[in-house]
Protein backbone atom coordinates (compact mmCIF):
# COMPACT_ATOMS: atom_id res chain seq x y z
CA UNK A 1 0.00 0.00 0.00
CA UNK A 2 1.68 3.35 -1.15
CA UNK A 3 0.48 6.99 -0.14
CA UNK A 4 0.79 9.86 -2.83
CA UNK A 5 0.53 12.85 -1.37
CA UNK A 6 -0.31 16.02 -3.00
CA UNK A 7 0.91 19.58 -2.11
CA UNK A 8 1.41 22.84 -3.31
CA UNK A 9 2.99 24.96 -0.83
CA UNK A 10 0.07 27.63 -1.49
CA UNK A 11 -3.19 27.27 -2.24
CA UNK A 12 -4.73 28.56 -5.67
CA UNK A 13 -3.01 26.30 -7.93
CA UNK A 14 -5.63 24.04 -8.61
CA UNK A 15 -4.21 21.18 -6.12
CA UNK A 16 -7.52 20.41 -5.21
CA UNK A 17 -9.12 20.11 -8.30
CA UNK A 18 -5.98 18.12 -9.87
CA UNK A 19 -6.61 15.33 -6.55
CA UNK A 20 -10.00 15.30 -7.15
CA UNK A 21 -9.40 14.29 -10.88
CA UNK A 22 -7.31 11.40 -10.10
CA UNK A 23 -9.25 10.06 -6.86
CA UNK A 24 -12.07 10.54 -10.12
CA UNK A 25 -9.87 8.39 -12.42
CA UNK A 26 -8.66 5.90 -9.72
CA UNK A 27 -11.96 5.06 -8.68
CA UNK A 28 -12.12 2.14 -6.00
CA UNK A 29 -8.84 1.55 -6.28
CA UNK A 30 -7.71 3.64 -3.96
CA UNK A 31 -9.00 5.53 -0.58
CA UNK A 32 -8.88 8.72 -0.48
CA UNK A 33 -7.36 11.36 2.29
CA UNK A 34 -8.18 14.71 2.50
CA UNK A 35 -5.85 16.16 4.79
CA UNK A 36 -5.75 19.94 4.04
CA UNK A 37 -7.95 20.04 7.08
CA UNK A 38 -7.84 23.62 7.82
CA UNK A 39 -9.68 24.56 4.53
CA UNK A 40 -11.19 21.26 3.55
CA UNK A 41 -13.03 21.75 0.12
CA UNK A 42 -12.10 18.04 -1.83
CA UNK A 43 -15.71 17.24 -0.26
CA UNK A 44 -17.71 20.00 -2.54
CA UNK A 45 -16.43 17.76 -6.12
CA UNK A 46 -16.58 14.29 -4.67
CA UNK A 47 -19.87 13.60 -3.29
CA UNK A 48 -19.47 12.34 0.00
CA UNK A 49 -22.32 10.66 1.94
CA UNK A 50 -20.72 11.55 5.50
CA UNK A 51 -21.33 8.34 6.94
CA UNK A 52 -19.66 7.86 9.94
CA UNK A 53 -17.63 11.10 11.85
CA UNK A 54 -16.23 11.54 15.36
CA UNK A 55 -15.01 13.51 17.62
CA UNK A 56 -11.11 14.72 17.50
CA UNK A 57 -9.60 15.37 21.02
CA UNK A 58 -5.96 16.70 21.20
CA UNK A 59 -4.41 18.97 23.24
CA UNK A 60 -5.17 20.69 26.39
CA UNK A 61 -6.69 23.38 28.10
CA UNK A 62 -6.59 24.82 31.66
CA UNK A 63 -9.63 25.86 33.57
CA UNK A 64 -9.70 27.54 36.92
CA UNK A 65 -12.23 26.97 39.50
CA UNK A 66 -12.66 29.87 41.62
CA UNK A 67 -13.91 28.84 44.31
CA UNK A 68 -10.80 26.62 45.53
CA UNK A 69 -8.57 29.52 44.17
CA UNK A 70 -6.84 31.73 47.13
CA UNK A 71 -6.08 34.63 44.38
CA UNK A 72 -1.97 34.33 44.95
CA UNK A 73 -1.25 34.88 41.47
CA UNK A 74 0.90 32.09 40.93
CA UNK A 75 -0.41 30.74 37.80
CA UNK A 76 -0.22 34.32 36.15
CA UNK A 77 3.35 34.50 36.72
CA UNK A 78 4.35 31.03 35.07
CA UNK A 79 2.35 31.41 32.29
CA UNK A 80 4.74 32.16 29.23
CA UNK A 81 1.46 32.50 26.86
CA UNK A 82 -0.07 35.77 28.53
CA UNK A 83 -3.49 33.59 28.78
CA UNK A 84 -4.65 34.09 32.88
CA UNK A 85 -5.37 37.78 32.74
CA UNK A 86 -7.79 39.22 35.89
CA UNK A 87 -10.99 40.03 34.65
CA UNK A 88 -13.01 41.59 37.32
CA UNK A 89 -10.91 40.71 40.07
CA UNK A 90 -10.90 36.75 38.83
CA UNK A 91 -7.85 34.94 37.54
CA UNK A 92 -9.35 33.56 34.48
CA UNK A 93 -7.82 31.67 31.55
CA UNK A 94 -8.30 33.39 28.18
CA UNK A 95 -8.91 29.73 26.09
CA UNK A 96 -7.36 31.69 22.67
CA UNK A 97 -4.49 32.17 24.11
CA UNK A 98 -3.93 29.06 26.43
CA UNK A 99 -1.13 26.82 24.94
CA UNK A 100 -2.50 23.79 27.10
CA UNK A 101 1.37 23.37 28.78
CA UNK A 102 -0.24 22.42 32.25
CA UNK A 103 2.56 24.12 34.10
CA UNK A 104 -0.28 26.34 35.90
CA UNK A 105 -2.25 23.64 36.94
CA UNK A 106 1.49 22.12 38.64
CA UNK A 107 1.97 24.61 40.78
CA UNK A 108 -1.42 26.01 41.33
CA UNK A 109 -1.06 25.77 45.69
CA UNK A 110 -4.63 24.47 46.07
CA UNK A 111 -5.16 22.64 42.64
CA UNK A 112 -7.57 24.99 41.41
CA UNK A 113 -6.84 24.06 38.08
CA UNK A 114 -8.09 21.34 36.13
CA UNK A 115 -6.94 20.66 32.18
CA UNK A 116 -9.26 19.47 30.43
CA UNK A 117 -8.62 17.44 26.59
CA UNK A 118 -10.04 19.85 23.93
CA UNK A 119 -12.32 18.87 20.97
CA UNK A 120 -10.36 20.48 17.94
CA UNK A 121 -12.70 19.07 15.50
CA UNK A 122 -13.82 16.00 14.06
CA UNK A 123 -13.09 13.45 11.33
CA UNK A 124 -15.44 11.81 8.97
CA UNK A 125 -15.31 8.93 6.85
CA UNK A 126 -17.42 9.12 3.17
CA UNK A 127 -18.58 6.90 0.62
CA UNK A 128 -17.85 9.33 -2.80
CA UNK A 129 -19.66 9.21 -5.80
CA UNK A 130 -16.62 7.14 -7.41
CA UNK A 131 -17.29 4.42 -5.40
CA UNK A 132 -14.29 5.23 -3.48
CA UNK A 133 -14.05 5.51 0.48
CA UNK A 134 -12.48 8.87 1.85
CA UNK A 135 -11.59 10.44 4.87
CA UNK A 136 -11.65 13.79 5.93
CA UNK A 137 -11.96 16.49 8.83
CA UNK A 138 -13.19 19.59 9.69
CA UNK A 139 -10.91 21.46 12.16
CA UNK A 140 -12.66 23.89 14.81
CA UNK A 141 -12.31 27.29 14.51
CA UNK A 142 -9.49 28.55 15.88
CA UNK A 143 -8.54 25.67 16.97
CA UNK A 144 -4.99 24.70 16.76
CA UNK A 145 -3.43 22.52 13.62
CA UNK A 146 -0.93 20.89 15.28
CA UNK A 147 -0.99 18.08 12.71
CA UNK A 148 -2.57 15.65 14.57
CA UNK A 149 -5.91 15.46 12.85
CA UNK A 150 -3.97 15.52 10.01
CA UNK A 151 -1.99 12.12 11.08
CA UNK A 152 -5.40 10.64 12.26
CA UNK A 153 -7.29 11.31 8.97
CA UNK A 154 -4.01 9.82 7.11
CA UNK A 155 -3.77 6.92 9.60
CA UNK A 156 -7.36 6.05 9.29
CA UNK A 157 -7.18 6.02 5.48
CA UNK A 158 -4.07 3.55 5.44
CA UNK A 159 -6.09 1.21 7.83
CA UNK A 160 -9.48 1.48 5.74
CA UNK A 161 -6.83 0.40 2.57
CA UNK A 162 -5.02 -2.13 4.45
CA UNK A 163 -8.58 -3.66 5.23
CA UNK A 164 -9.85 -3.48 2.00
CA UNK A 165 -6.75 -4.27 0.08
CA UNK A 166 -6.57 -1.39 -1.47
CA UNK A 167 -3.38 -0.63 -3.63
CA UNK A 168 -2.79 3.49 -2.26
CA UNK A 169 -3.82 6.42 -0.45
CA UNK A 170 -4.39 9.37 -2.32
CA UNK A 171 -3.67 12.05 0.05
CA UNK A 172 -5.00 16.11 -0.23
CA UNK A 173 -1.86 17.48 1.43
CA UNK A 174 -1.93 20.79 3.88
CA UNK A 175 -0.64 24.18 2.62
CA UNK A 176 2.46 25.52 4.37
CA UNK A 177 5.71 24.31 5.55
CA UNK A 178 4.40 23.82 9.37
CA UNK A 179 2.68 20.59 11.11
CA UNK A 180 -0.17 20.03 9.21
CA UNK A 181 2.38 19.98 5.94
CA UNK A 182 4.84 17.63 7.92
CA UNK A 183 2.25 15.41 8.80
CA UNK A 184 0.48 14.64 5.49
CA UNK A 185 4.10 13.75 3.74
CA UNK A 186 5.81 11.30 6.55
CA UNK A 187 5.64 7.94 5.11
CA UNK A 188 4.43 9.07 1.91
CA UNK A 189 5.79 6.99 -1.08
CA UNK A 190 5.82 9.75 -3.81
CA UNK A 191 5.00 13.35 -3.80
CA UNK A 192 3.59 15.93 -6.38
CA UNK A 193 3.90 19.29 -6.37
CA UNK A 194 1.45 21.48 -7.98
CA UNK A 195 2.88 24.36 -9.14
CA UNK A 196 2.06 27.74 -11.76
CA UNK A 197 4.58 29.64 -13.75
CA UNK A 198 4.38 32.84 -11.54
CA UNK A 199 7.31 34.46 -9.47
CA UNK A 200 5.46 33.68 -6.26
CA UNK A 201 4.54 29.78 -7.45
CA UNK A 202 8.01 29.18 -8.26
CA UNK A 203 9.17 30.18 -5.00
CA UNK A 204 6.67 28.35 -2.63
CA UNK A 205 7.55 25.40 -4.97
CA UNK A 206 11.38 26.09 -3.77
CA UNK A 207 10.42 26.50 -0.19
CA UNK A 208 7.77 23.27 0.12
CA UNK A 209 10.45 21.17 -1.93
CA UNK A 210 13.01 21.68 0.64
CA UNK A 211 10.84 20.00 3.19
CA UNK A 212 10.33 17.40 1.13
CA UNK A 213 13.49 16.70 0.20
CA UNK A 214 14.61 16.38 4.20
CA UNK A 215 12.21 13.59 4.09
CA UNK A 216 14.02 11.98 0.65
CA UNK A 217 10.65 11.60 -0.93
CA UNK A 218 10.42 11.47 -4.79
CA UNK A 219 8.51 13.74 -6.08
CA UNK A 220 6.81 14.73 -9.45
CA UNK A 221 5.23 18.22 -10.60
CA UNK A 222 2.23 19.50 -12.42
CA UNK A 223 2.90 22.81 -14.02
CA UNK A 224 -0.50 24.34 -13.83
CA UNK A 225 -1.18 27.49 -16.02
CA UNK A 226 1.79 26.65 -17.86
CA UNK A 227 1.64 29.18 -20.65
CA UNK A 228 0.78 32.40 -18.31
CA UNK A 229 4.61 33.30 -18.13
CA UNK A 230 7.34 31.77 -20.75
CA UNK A 231 10.39 33.08 -18.13
CA UNK A 232 9.15 31.47 -15.34
CA UNK A 233 8.21 28.39 -16.45
CA UNK A 234 11.90 28.27 -18.34
CA UNK A 235 13.32 28.72 -14.40
CA UNK A 236 10.46 26.41 -12.88
CA UNK A 237 11.74 23.96 -15.12
CA UNK A 238 15.37 24.27 -15.03
CA UNK A 239 14.92 23.90 -11.50
CA UNK A 240 12.62 20.60 -11.83
CA UNK A 241 15.36 19.03 -13.64
CA UNK A 242 18.47 20.10 -11.67
CA UNK A 243 16.41 18.78 -8.85
CA UNK A 244 15.84 15.24 -10.26
CA UNK A 245 12.04 16.21 -10.14
CA UNK A 246 10.08 14.45 -12.82
CA UNK A 247 7.99 17.23 -15.16
CA UNK A 248 4.51 15.04 -14.81
CA UNK A 249 2.27 17.27 -17.08
CA UNK A 250 1.69 21.20 -18.03
CA UNK A 251 -1.57 22.29 -18.23
CA UNK A 252 -2.39 25.30 -20.04
CA UNK A 253 -4.48 28.59 -18.29
CA UNK A 254 -8.15 27.94 -18.84
CA UNK A 255 -10.98 28.91 -17.16
CA UNK A 256 -12.79 25.63 -17.52
CA UNK A 257 -10.63 24.93 -15.08
CA UNK A 258 -12.39 26.79 -12.32
CA UNK A 259 -15.79 25.89 -14.42
CA UNK A 260 -15.78 22.47 -13.68
CA UNK A 261 -14.80 23.11 -10.29
CA UNK A 262 -18.02 25.81 -10.29
CA UNK A 263 -20.66 22.42 -11.65
CA UNK A 264 -19.28 20.47 -8.80
CA UNK A 265 -17.31 18.61 -11.05
CA UNK A 266 -13.49 17.34 -11.48
CA UNK A 267 -11.79 18.28 -14.36
CA UNK A 268 -11.58 14.85 -16.03
CA UNK A 269 -15.31 14.81 -15.98
CA UNK A 270 -16.07 18.31 -17.22
CA UNK A 271 -13.31 19.00 -20.43
CA UNK A 272 -11.66 15.92 -22.37
CA UNK A 273 -8.97 18.32 -23.56
CA UNK A 274 -7.89 19.29 -20.35
CA UNK A 275 -9.07 15.42 -18.62
CA UNK A 276 -6.60 13.74 -21.16
CA UNK A 277 -3.59 15.87 -19.74
CA UNK A 278 -4.02 15.27 -16.00
CA UNK A 279 -5.34 11.47 -16.87
CA UNK A 280 -1.84 11.57 -18.62
CA UNK A 281 0.10 12.49 -15.32
CA UNK A 282 -1.67 10.25 -12.91
CA UNK A 283 -0.63 7.57 -15.88
CA UNK A 284 3.05 8.89 -15.20
CA UNK A 285 2.63 8.37 -11.14
CA UNK A 286 1.43 4.97 -11.05
CA UNK A 287 4.32 3.80 -13.40
CA UNK A 288 6.59 5.72 -11.04
CA UNK A 289 5.36 4.76 -7.88
CA UNK A 290 4.30 0.89 -9.87
CA UNK A 291 0.49 0.86 -8.53
CA UNK B 1 -4.67 51.60 12.47
CA UNK B 2 -4.12 47.60 11.44
CA UNK B 3 -5.81 45.97 8.56
CA UNK B 4 -5.83 42.24 8.48
CA UNK B 5 -6.25 41.38 4.87
CA UNK B 6 -7.30 37.34 5.33
CA UNK B 7 -8.99 34.42 3.36
CA UNK B 8 -9.95 31.27 4.45
CA UNK B 9 -7.70 29.12 2.10
CA UNK B 10 -4.55 30.62 -0.01
CA UNK B 11 -4.42 31.59 -3.37
CA UNK B 12 -7.73 33.87 -3.60
CA UNK B 13 -5.59 36.99 -3.98
CA UNK B 14 -4.44 38.02 -0.56
CA UNK B 15 -0.73 39.10 -1.35
CA UNK B 16 -1.71 40.70 -4.67
CA UNK B 17 -4.26 42.76 -2.45
CA UNK B 18 -2.16 43.57 0.24
CA UNK B 19 1.00 44.58 -1.79
CA UNK B 20 -1.08 46.48 -4.39
CA UNK B 21 -3.25 48.54 -1.82
CA UNK B 22 -0.15 49.08 0.62
CA UNK B 23 1.76 50.70 -2.15
CA UNK B 24 -1.10 52.39 -3.31
CA UNK B 25 -1.59 53.92 -0.22
CA UNK B 26 2.06 54.58 0.21
CA UNK B 27 2.25 57.26 -2.70
CA UNK B 28 0.27 59.57 -0.91
CA UNK B 29 1.35 58.61 3.23
CA UNK B 30 3.29 56.60 5.46
CA UNK B 31 1.64 52.98 5.22
CA UNK B 32 3.17 49.77 6.57
CA UNK B 33 2.79 46.54 5.53
CA UNK B 34 3.27 43.16 7.32
CA UNK B 35 3.56 39.62 5.58
CA UNK B 36 2.21 37.69 8.54
CA UNK B 37 2.72 34.54 6.36
CA UNK B 38 5.38 33.68 7.79
CA UNK B 39 5.51 29.98 6.43
CA UNK B 40 5.05 31.26 2.78
CA UNK B 41 6.00 35.07 2.98
CA UNK B 42 5.72 36.42 -0.50
CA UNK B 43 4.71 39.57 -0.15
CA UNK B 44 8.66 40.35 -0.94
CA UNK B 45 8.55 39.52 -4.17
CA UNK B 46 6.28 42.15 -5.18
CA UNK B 47 7.76 44.82 -3.14
CA UNK B 48 11.08 45.91 -3.83
CA UNK B 49 12.74 48.24 -1.18
CA UNK B 50 16.27 48.99 0.43
CA UNK B 51 16.85 46.55 3.40
CA UNK B 52 17.26 48.48 6.40
CA UNK B 53 17.14 45.93 9.10
CA UNK B 54 17.52 42.57 9.66
CA UNK B 55 16.95 40.70 13.17
CA UNK B 56 17.11 36.72 13.84
CA UNK B 57 13.85 36.06 15.74
CA UNK B 58 14.24 33.25 18.70
CA UNK B 59 11.72 30.67 20.46
CA UNK B 60 13.55 28.98 24.11
CA UNK B 61 13.75 25.88 24.07
CA UNK B 62 15.56 24.23 27.40
CA UNK B 63 19.07 22.64 27.30
CA UNK B 64 19.98 19.35 29.14
CA UNK B 65 23.25 19.62 31.50
CA UNK B 66 24.16 15.85 32.18
CA UNK B 67 26.53 17.15 34.63
CA UNK B 68 24.04 18.10 37.35
CA UNK B 69 20.81 16.05 36.50
CA UNK B 70 19.98 13.62 38.48
CA UNK B 71 17.83 11.40 36.09
CA UNK B 72 14.38 11.78 38.32
CA UNK B 73 12.70 11.73 35.03
CA UNK B 74 10.34 14.77 36.26
CA UNK B 75 11.13 16.59 33.02
CA UNK B 76 9.16 14.19 31.26
CA UNK B 77 6.58 13.86 33.58
CA UNK B 78 5.84 17.78 33.48
CA UNK B 79 5.89 18.42 29.53
CA UNK B 80 2.47 18.52 27.74
CA UNK B 81 3.93 17.65 24.21
CA UNK B 82 6.35 14.97 24.33
CA UNK B 83 9.17 17.22 23.76
CA UNK B 84 11.46 15.74 26.85
CA UNK B 85 12.24 12.32 27.15
CA UNK B 86 14.29 10.16 29.43
CA UNK B 87 16.11 7.44 27.59
CA UNK B 88 18.48 5.26 29.58
CA UNK B 89 21.01 7.89 31.22
CA UNK B 90 20.30 10.42 28.96
CA UNK B 91 17.72 13.54 28.71
CA UNK B 92 16.43 14.06 25.11
CA UNK B 93 14.79 17.60 24.11
CA UNK B 94 13.01 17.57 20.63
CA UNK B 95 13.34 21.41 19.92
CA UNK B 96 10.54 20.97 17.30
CA UNK B 97 8.02 19.58 19.86
CA UNK B 98 8.66 21.92 22.24
CA UNK B 99 6.00 25.06 23.23
CA UNK B 100 8.78 27.07 24.95
CA UNK B 101 6.37 26.70 27.92
CA UNK B 102 9.46 26.58 30.82
CA UNK B 103 7.78 23.84 32.71
CA UNK B 104 10.42 21.30 32.50
CA UNK B 105 13.12 24.16 32.89
CA UNK B 106 11.98 25.96 35.89
CA UNK B 107 10.25 22.28 37.91
CA UNK B 108 13.61 20.41 37.57
CA UNK B 109 15.50 20.22 41.13
CA UNK B 110 18.43 20.77 40.13
CA UNK B 111 18.28 22.95 37.77
CA UNK B 112 19.77 20.98 34.74
CA UNK B 113 17.50 22.12 32.13
CA UNK B 114 18.47 26.22 31.48
CA UNK B 115 16.64 27.73 28.69
CA UNK B 116 18.74 28.68 25.63
CA UNK B 117 17.92 30.64 23.10
CA UNK B 118 17.06 28.64 19.20
CA UNK B 119 16.46 30.77 16.25
CA UNK B 120 13.14 29.76 14.50
CA UNK B 121 13.16 32.78 11.78
CA UNK B 122 14.03 36.43 10.40
CA UNK B 123 12.53 39.43 10.42
CA UNK B 124 13.73 42.15 7.58
CA UNK B 125 12.33 45.99 7.21
CA UNK B 126 12.71 47.12 4.53
CA UNK B 127 11.79 50.64 2.67
CA UNK B 128 10.54 52.43 -0.14
CA UNK B 129 9.46 56.04 -0.46
CA UNK B 130 6.44 56.04 2.18
CA UNK B 131 6.08 52.52 2.47
CA UNK B 132 7.74 50.53 5.37
CA UNK B 133 7.44 46.93 4.48
CA UNK B 134 8.28 43.87 7.51
CA UNK B 135 8.77 40.41 6.39
CA UNK B 136 9.24 37.35 8.75
CA UNK B 137 10.21 34.09 7.39
CA UNK B 138 10.03 30.65 9.48
CA UNK B 139 12.92 27.99 9.48
CA UNK B 140 11.97 25.44 7.12
CA UNK B 141 11.61 22.65 9.61
CA UNK B 142 10.20 24.46 12.60
CA UNK B 143 6.53 23.74 12.63
CA UNK B 144 5.23 26.34 14.96
CA UNK B 145 4.27 29.67 13.18
CA UNK B 146 2.40 31.43 15.86
CA UNK B 147 5.84 32.60 17.56
CA UNK B 148 6.91 34.24 15.12
CA UNK B 149 3.57 36.18 14.19
CA UNK B 150 3.83 37.40 17.42
CA UNK B 151 6.96 38.68 17.89
CA UNK B 152 6.42 40.19 13.91
CA UNK B 153 3.57 42.00 15.22
CA UNK B 154 4.88 43.66 18.39
CA UNK B 155 7.69 44.63 16.49
CA UNK B 156 5.44 46.84 13.75
CA UNK B 157 3.73 47.90 17.18
CA UNK B 158 7.00 48.94 18.69
CA UNK B 159 8.71 50.69 15.50
CA UNK B 160 5.75 52.24 14.08
CA UNK B 161 2.94 55.03 15.21
CA UNK B 162 -0.26 54.23 16.18
CA UNK B 163 -2.32 55.95 13.31
CA UNK B 164 0.29 54.84 10.31
CA UNK B 165 -2.21 51.76 8.36
CA UNK B 166 -0.63 49.32 8.82
CA UNK B 167 -1.79 46.45 6.56
CA UNK B 168 -1.40 42.70 7.39
CA UNK B 169 -0.89 39.65 4.85
CA UNK B 170 -2.48 37.57 6.78
CA UNK B 171 -1.72 33.85 7.08
CA UNK B 172 -4.15 31.29 5.43
CA UNK B 173 -6.60 29.10 6.79
CA UNK B 174 -8.82 29.21 10.19
CA UNK B 175 -6.80 27.96 12.87
CA UNK B 176 -4.23 29.73 15.35
CA UNK B 177 -2.12 31.49 12.19
CA UNK B 178 -4.58 33.42 11.43
CA UNK B 179 -5.98 34.31 14.61
CA UNK B 180 -3.14 35.13 16.10
CA UNK B 181 -2.31 37.64 13.11
CA UNK B 182 -5.83 39.22 13.23
CA UNK B 183 -6.89 39.33 16.58
CA UNK B 184 -5.43 42.51 16.60
CA UNK B 185 -6.69 44.41 14.10
CA UNK B 186 -9.26 47.14 13.54
CA UNK B 187 -10.51 45.72 10.70
CA UNK B 188 -10.85 42.60 8.46
CA UNK B 189 -10.96 42.48 4.60
CA UNK B 190 -11.81 39.14 3.36
CA UNK B 191 -10.51 38.21 -0.41
CA UNK B 192 -12.57 35.54 -2.16
CA UNK B 193 -13.27 33.94 -4.92
CA UNK B 194 -16.74 33.64 -6.66
CA UNK B 195 -17.05 30.27 -6.69
CA UNK B 196 -17.74 27.11 -4.52
CA UNK B 197 -14.49 26.79 -2.79
CA UNK B 198 -14.60 30.35 -2.68
CA UNK B 199 -17.70 30.62 -0.86
CA UNK B 200 -17.10 27.47 1.46
CA UNK B 201 -13.65 29.31 2.43
CA UNK B 202 -15.52 32.56 3.07
CA UNK B 203 -17.91 30.96 5.84
CA UNK B 204 -15.04 29.49 7.65
CA UNK B 205 -13.52 32.97 7.38
CA UNK B 206 -16.40 34.96 8.61
CA UNK B 207 -17.39 32.49 11.50
CA UNK B 208 -13.17 32.71 12.24
CA UNK B 209 -14.16 36.81 12.07
CA UNK B 210 -16.68 36.67 14.02
CA UNK B 211 -15.77 34.48 16.68
CA UNK B 212 -12.39 37.22 17.34
CA UNK B 213 -15.84 40.06 17.34
CA UNK B 214 -14.02 41.79 14.49
CA UNK B 215 -15.62 44.35 11.74
CA UNK B 216 -15.05 42.62 8.36
CA UNK B 217 -16.01 43.63 4.83
CA UNK B 218 -15.18 41.64 1.65
CA UNK B 219 -12.90 41.61 -1.44
CA UNK B 220 -14.29 39.69 -4.82
CA UNK B 221 -11.29 38.31 -6.57
CA UNK B 222 -11.50 37.07 -9.89
CA UNK B 223 -15.24 38.64 -10.43
CA UNK B 224 -17.60 37.03 -13.47
CA UNK B 225 -15.99 33.33 -12.76
CA UNK B 226 -18.02 31.22 -11.16
CA UNK B 227 -21.27 31.75 -9.70
CA UNK B 228 -23.21 34.52 -8.15
CA UNK B 229 -23.22 32.06 -4.93
CA UNK B 230 -20.85 34.26 -2.98
CA UNK B 231 -22.68 37.50 -4.23
CA UNK B 232 -25.81 36.20 -2.94
CA UNK B 233 -24.67 34.98 0.46
CA UNK B 234 -23.27 38.08 1.41
CA UNK B 235 -26.49 40.01 0.69
CA UNK B 236 -28.32 37.21 2.80
CA UNK B 237 -25.97 37.77 5.89
CA UNK B 238 -25.71 41.64 5.33
CA UNK B 239 -22.11 41.52 4.62
CA UNK B 240 -20.60 44.36 2.63
CA UNK B 241 -18.65 43.46 -0.61
CA UNK B 242 -16.32 46.68 -1.17
CA UNK B 243 -14.96 45.92 -4.28
CA UNK B 244 -14.92 43.41 -6.78
CA UNK B 245 -11.52 43.08 -9.41
CA UNK B 246 -12.06 41.36 -12.30
CA UNK B 247 -10.80 37.68 -13.72
CA UNK B 248 -8.61 39.08 -16.59
CA UNK B 249 -5.80 37.16 -17.88
CA UNK B 250 -3.73 40.07 -18.19
CA UNK B 251 -3.86 40.30 -14.05
CA UNK B 252 -2.79 36.72 -13.80
CA UNK B 253 -0.26 37.77 -16.16
CA UNK B 254 1.05 40.69 -14.71
CA UNK B 255 0.77 38.99 -11.28
CA UNK B 256 3.01 36.20 -12.65
CA UNK B 257 5.78 38.11 -13.69
CA UNK B 258 6.04 39.54 -10.35
CA UNK B 259 4.99 43.16 -11.07
CA UNK B 260 2.39 45.21 -8.85
CA UNK B 261 -0.67 45.52 -11.18
CA UNK B 262 -2.47 49.04 -10.24
CA UNK B 263 0.14 50.86 -11.83
CA UNK B 264 -0.66 49.10 -14.95
CA UNK B 265 -4.02 47.82 -15.51
CA UNK B 266 -7.26 50.56 -14.48
CA UNK B 267 -9.49 47.94 -13.10
CA UNK B 268 -7.34 46.95 -10.01
CA UNK B 269 -6.36 50.75 -9.29
CA UNK B 270 -9.91 51.34 -9.50
CA UNK B 271 -10.92 48.44 -6.77
CA UNK B 272 -7.62 49.52 -4.40
CA UNK B 273 -9.15 53.29 -4.81
CA UNK B 274 -12.11 52.33 -3.77
CA UNK B 275 -10.44 49.95 -0.69
CA UNK B 276 -8.21 52.71 0.52
CA UNK B 277 -11.74 55.47 0.52
CA UNK B 278 -13.05 52.70 2.81
CA UNK B 279 -10.48 52.48 5.13
CA UNK B 280 -9.79 56.07 5.51
CA UNK B 281 -13.62 56.60 6.29
CA UNK B 282 -13.91 53.63 8.69
CA UNK B 283 -10.73 55.53 10.22
CA UNK B 284 -12.74 58.83 10.52
CA UNK B 285 -15.61 56.17 12.03
CA UNK B 286 -18.13 57.00 9.38
CA UNK B 287 -18.44 52.99 8.52
S1 LIG C 1 -2.24 29.54 41.18
FE1 LIG C 1 -4.20 28.62 41.76
S2 LIG C 1 -4.77 29.65 43.64
FE2 LIG C 1 -3.17 30.88 42.72
S3 LIG C 1 -4.26 32.40 41.50
FE3 LIG C 1 -3.83 30.71 40.14
S4 LIG C 1 -5.62 29.40 40.26
FE4 LIG C 1 -5.73 30.79 42.00
S1 LIG D 1 -1.95 25.56 30.61
FE1 LIG D 1 -0.07 26.70 30.17
S2 LIG D 1 -0.70 28.18 28.63
FE2 LIG D 1 -2.58 27.42 29.56
S3 LIG D 1 -2.99 28.89 31.16
FE3 LIG D 1 -1.82 27.25 32.09
S4 LIG D 1 0.29 27.91 31.97
FE4 LIG D 1 -0.86 29.22 30.58
S1 LIG E 1 14.02 17.03 35.94
FE1 LIG E 1 16.13 17.79 35.95
S2 LIG E 1 17.20 16.36 37.27
FE2 LIG E 1 15.26 15.39 36.76
S3 LIG E 1 15.76 14.15 34.96
FE3 LIG E 1 15.02 16.10 34.19
S4 LIG E 1 16.88 17.29 33.93
FE4 LIG E 1 17.45 15.60 35.22
S1 LIG F 1 9.78 23.99 27.80
FE1 LIG F 1 7.74 23.07 28.02
S2 LIG F 1 7.33 22.27 25.99
FE2 LIG F 1 9.50 22.68 26.05
S3 LIG F 1 10.37 20.74 26.66
FE3 LIG F 1 10.07 21.92 28.51
S4 LIG F 1 8.08 21.28 29.28
FE4 LIG F 1 8.20 20.61 27.16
Amino acid sequence: MKEIVVISGKGGTGKTSITASFAHIAGEEIIVADCDVDAADMHLLMGPDFGQSEDFYSGELAYIDQDACIKCGKCQEVCRFDAIPIIDGQYIVDPLECEGCGYCARICPTEAITNSEQNVGKWLLSGIRTGASMVHARLNIGAENSGKLVAKVKNEAKAIAEEKNKRAVLVDGSPGIGCPVVSSLSGAAFTVLVTEPTVSGLHDLKRVYTLVKKFGIKAGCIINKADLNETVLGDTKIFLSEEDIVLLAEIPYNDKFTEAMTNGKTVVEWDTELGKIVSGSWEKIKEIVKL
Amino acid sequence: MKIAIASGKGGTGKTTLSTNLASYIAESRDCVLADLDVEEPNSGLFIKGELIHVEDKFKMIPEWNRETCELCGNCQKVCNFNAVLKMGKMIMVFPELCHGCYACSELCPTGSLPMKFKKMGELKSYRTGNLHFIESRLIIGEEQAVPLIKQTIDYVNENFDMEMIKIYDSPPGTSCPVIEATKDADLVILVTEPTPFGLHDLKLAVETVKQLGKPFVVVINRHGIGNDGVERYCKEDDIEIIARVPNDRLIAETYARGDLLYPVIPSVKEAVKVISGYIESFKRGEK
